[in-house]
């Protein structure tokens, strides 16, 4: 490797490189891609969701109307609240604003752990009601309980999954506060202060579907 | 390399807007859930969805300022979703089209 | 993705190990440690790394069809219990698709040549690239160790209700392997995009990408879109598996053909993923070896990315029989024959790209026509189960098992092997016994239509697949299977024989021994860690043979 003007140019520049316009639009363009197969990861579930809501519409309503749309609601007006806070962090990144940097990434990590909770009360209210799917699972009403159930099953399956990407989500904020407190983000370079945002973001969206397909349908 | 504008610094009162045109929205969809709108119920929840994302993405996400390749990107995976969804569905909807003498 | 900051200083510390005399004008030499090859970034490297993987997986698949094939034999089940010949066939498929034909070509060529073909000094994630191989190893070595916890009896497509309430294998252990190996493919196509995307030489505009780049740019759109499909679904069934919570289940409400699509969503354009790497390699086999532009590059290009979009279009075409509508059949059945129009205008341009050439038999080359001979074969089979009538007479027949292998096995050992030959020269510096080598190829061919012809003509009499008892009267075809088989067995032996021989004792290679056009023949063989001196600049179209003959007539006088 020739030790040229690019590599001299930054300490920030990988070898491969040729400049650092280069790296980056790499590194986003690398992280939508993975968004895309994230999408595609929540897309499969989704599209067993559709299938099951079609061929039993009744037992879902039913389901839906045993959730909570205030903690649902509360839950959603978090997650945009921690998405909002987040695009602020990476604007403070952009302007090279450390101290701000720290203290909107924790925030949107204690929004993000808000969420978590408001979540765990939920799934604590469904166990106690006995409406975790299983032996113990009950529902008496019009519809079959086997098909409330399955409703059950995929929305277990559906904000677990999304859960464990907000966890995923807090941890790299986490990770982005160490190196921000040990000064290695500057205005040059704050690529993973924008990557991590991205997949914030990301998350943001998954919820905003699963809010009206789990809680709000039926409603009326 | 292609050249592509630097970081584009979106100005704070955007984010402000999305950010409260995100919560409208949110009432919104919550208060027409309420209304019996038949058939219309779940497509109007997935449009408004839609719209939140939409802002999520171009101004929170920036792709409004990225490079056209991240906006053909989004594409690609809503199609490649639509297609999932909808080669999905064609055969559900249509489980009992057609009644062979045989099954 | 995050990983820019760290491969900072991976590059200081490669800089100061070049204080350290190591030798970085061949990638061979530049360390000789374990360590320099299990921590290496240097794609060249991993692409070795994965050459040693799937060669390793591949000799385990292909000892398990050994013993299928054993079976097979006699029309009685004497050889193994019928339990014990559905894992062996099973683990058999799963061996050979996720850890072999999957992961072979990208992994091995894709990531060896991308780079050098675009004139990039490495992929755009070097640490991702050995993060995929690790995933790669970890899962196909749990998919192994499966098999020592009693194997999987579901077949390689893990069917629901069979997987989640019947089977008594190590199901969810043997899908955590495949959901591992996933990861690791999603990975390296996100490499391979964002490589081909961003890290072009001057010059080098997307028309003048060689063929190969282009079949390996739509590869990774299939990976990307289609694994995590793959991946969900293998969820779900280990959570109705361990929970029995009726996500699958028809008794508590759950329904077994949405398994069926959500898989068949990723394994039909799986199938791409496995052949249109093979197809890259055909392209730069057909015009190197008669000395020709590629015949209608354009055309090629782009029937490369419309069998990546249209292959998640035809899914259905595996469930026609299954229960699902018969409307839907009938759509799927009917898109499935689009297919066909991108696959034929490659083949033709291939043909037309023979006509006036000149022509050389080398190795290579018998294996481009070897491809032709499978995949034409394979590929009209396919339009025949594509038809409605003919699928319901010969679905789950040895007419399938038959027109799978052609396709998937066939066109990709093809190109495997034709690649690994093609391109043996650059990636050791050494030259294989050209007569050997030629032998090797005619033998595979004969072998592999010797074993898996007399197949059609079984499974259009009616035998069923995934049985190893049969009716006397189907015994004489079984045996020509098996002879062919052998046959098959003995050709892939001697290839292992003599490259390994040609490593030690081959004939030095010179930077371009075929007269090659390509950015990859104008760096030496084998190439230095960082592929360039200087990263070229490109100002013509791909496949210009004047140039390179000019070029090297002035080797020559030199
Ligand atoms: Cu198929």
């Amino acid at each position: 490797m020739s030790l040229g003007h690019s590599a001299a140019s930054s300490p920030y520049l990988a070898h491969h490189f040729e400049d650092l316009e280069q790296q980056k639009t790499s590194a986003v363009l690398g992280m939508w891609l993975f968004l895309v197969t994230e999408i595609m990861f929540f897309g499969g579930l989704f599209a067993a969701y559709a299938v099951y809501r079609t061929l039993y519409p009744g037992p879902f309503h039913a389901g839906s109307h045993l959730l909570d749309v205030r903690l649902g609601g509360l839950n959603t007006g978090i997650l945009i609240f921690s998405s909002f806070t987040m695009a602020l962090a990476v604007h403070s990144a952009q302007l090279g604003k450390r101290r701000l940097l720290i203290l909107f990434l924790t925030l949107t990590m204690t929004l993000g752990c808000a969420f978590f909770v408001v979540k765990g009360i939920e799934w604590h209210h469904k166990y106690v009601e006995h409406h975790i799917p299983g032996p113990n699972f009950h529902f008496d009403g019009m519809q079959d309980p086997k098909l409330v159930q399955l409703f059950f099953v995929l929305y277990f399956s559906m904000t677990g999954l999304h859960a464990l990407h907000v966890l995923l989500g807090i941890g790299a904020m986490l990770w982005l506060v160490v190196l921000a407190m040990r000064k290695k983000f500057s205005k040059e370079w704050y690529t993973p202060v924008e990557l991590v945002g991205l997949y914030w973001h990301f998350v943001d969206i998954v919820w905003i579907y699963l809010f009206p397909l789990l809680y709000l349908l039926g409603r009326h | 390399m292609n050249h592509v504008m630097p970081d584009h610094v979106v100005p704070l009162r955007v984010y402000l807007l999305v950010f409260i045109a995100l919560i409208i929205l949110t009432a919104i969809t919550v208060q027409v859930a309420y209304i019996d709108l038949g058939l219309l119920n779940t497509p109007i929840a997935i449009i408004i969805a839609s719209i939140k994302a939409s802002l999520v993405v171009l101004y929170f996400m920036h792709v409004r300022y990225s490079e056209k390749l991240i906006l053909l990107v989004v594409f690609v995976s809503i199609f490649t979703l639509i297609l999932l969804f909808g080669f999905a569905l064609s055969d559900y909807l249509t489980r009992y089209w057609i009644m062979l003498p045989i099954r | 993705m995050s990983t820019d900051h760290v491969e900072t200083s991976a590059s200081i510390v490669s800089v100061s190990r070049h204080e350290h005399d190591i030798d970085t004008s061949n990638y061979l030499k530049a360390g000789y440690t374990l360590k320099s090859w299990l921590l290496t970034v240097d794609h060249k490297r991993i692409a070795l790394l994965y050459l040693f993987g799937v060669t390793f997986f591949f000799i385990i698949g292909g000892i398990l069809a050994f013993l299928i094939r054993l079976e097979l034999v006699t029309p009685k089940g004497d050889l193994v219990s019928s339990d014990t010949y559905n894992r062996l066939f099973t683990q058999h498929g799963i061996i050979m698709i996720f850890l072999f034909l999957v992961p072979a070509i990208p992994g091995v060529f894709g990531n060896f040549l991308i780079p050098l073909m675009i004139g990039a000094r490495d992929l755009a994630f070097p640490r991702i690239n050995l993060a995929s191989w690790y995933m790669y190893m970890a899962g196909a070595l749990l998919t192994v160790v499966s098999m020592a916890m009693g194997g999987v009896d579901t077949g390689w497509t893990f069917y629901t209700p069979y997987s989640t309430t019947f089977s008594n294998g190590a199901v969810v252990t043997a899908g955590l392997g495949i959901f591992i190996i996933g990861f690791s493919s999603v990975f390296t196509g996100l490499n391979f995009a964002v490589t081909i995307h961003k890290m072009r030489a001057p010059g080098m505009t997307w028309f003048r990408l060689p063929l190969f780049v282009w079949a390996h740019y739509a590869t990774s759109l299939i990976m990307l879109l289609g694994t995590p499909v793959l991946a969900i679904t293998i969820l779900l069934v280990a959570v109705e598996r361990i929970w029995k919570v009726g996500l699958f289940d028809p008794s508590l409400g759950g329904d077994p053909i949405l398994f069926q699509h959500l898989f068949w969503f990723y394994s039909h354009p799986a199938v791409y993923i496995m052949i249109l790497p093979a197809m890259g390699v055909m392209s730069e086999l057909f015009s190197t070896f008669s000395k020709k532009p590629v015949f209608g590059y354009e055309f090629i290009a782009m029937s490369s990315l419309a069998i990546a979009i249209v292959g998640f279009f035809v899914w259905g075409h595996h469930m026609l029989v299954s229960g699902q509508s018969e409307f839907a059949g009938l759509i799927f059945s009917a898109l499935s024959f689009l297919v066909a129009i991108p696959s034929a205008v490659k083949v033709f341009n291939w043909t037309a790209t023979l006509y006036k050439g000149s022509i050389s038999f080398s190795t290579p080359m018998i294996y481009a026509f070897g491809f032709i001979g499978l995949f034409a074969i394979g590929g009209l089979t396919g339009l025949f189960l594509a038809c409605l009538g003919m699928d319901y007479h010969v679905h789950d027949t040895y007419f399938v098992v038959a027109h799978f292998h052609y396709v998937m096995v066939g066109a990709t050992i093809m190109g495997f092997l034709g690649a690994l030959h093609y391109w043996w020269p650059k990636m050791t510096g050494k030259m294989y016994p050209e007569g050997w080598g030629q032998l090797a190829a005619i033998v595979i061919f004969l072998g592999f239509n010797f074993t898996f012809f007399p197949q059609f003509l079984l499974g259009y009499l009616g035998m069923p697949r995934h049985y190893h008892e049969y009716v006397p009267e189907f015994q004489i075809l079984h045996i020509l299977s098996s002879a062919g088989a052998m046959i098959l067995g003995i050709g892939y032996l001697m290839p292992f024989t003599y490259l390994a021989y040609s490593v030690f004792y081959g004939k030095k290679a010179p930077a371009n021994p075929w007269g090659a056009t390509g950015l990859e023949w104008r760096t030496p063989s084998p190439p230095p860690v960082h592929n360039f001196d200087s990263i070229p600049t490109v100002d013509s179209k791909p496949y210009d043979y004047r140039t390179i003959r000019e070029e090297l007539s002035h080797v020559a006088r030199a």
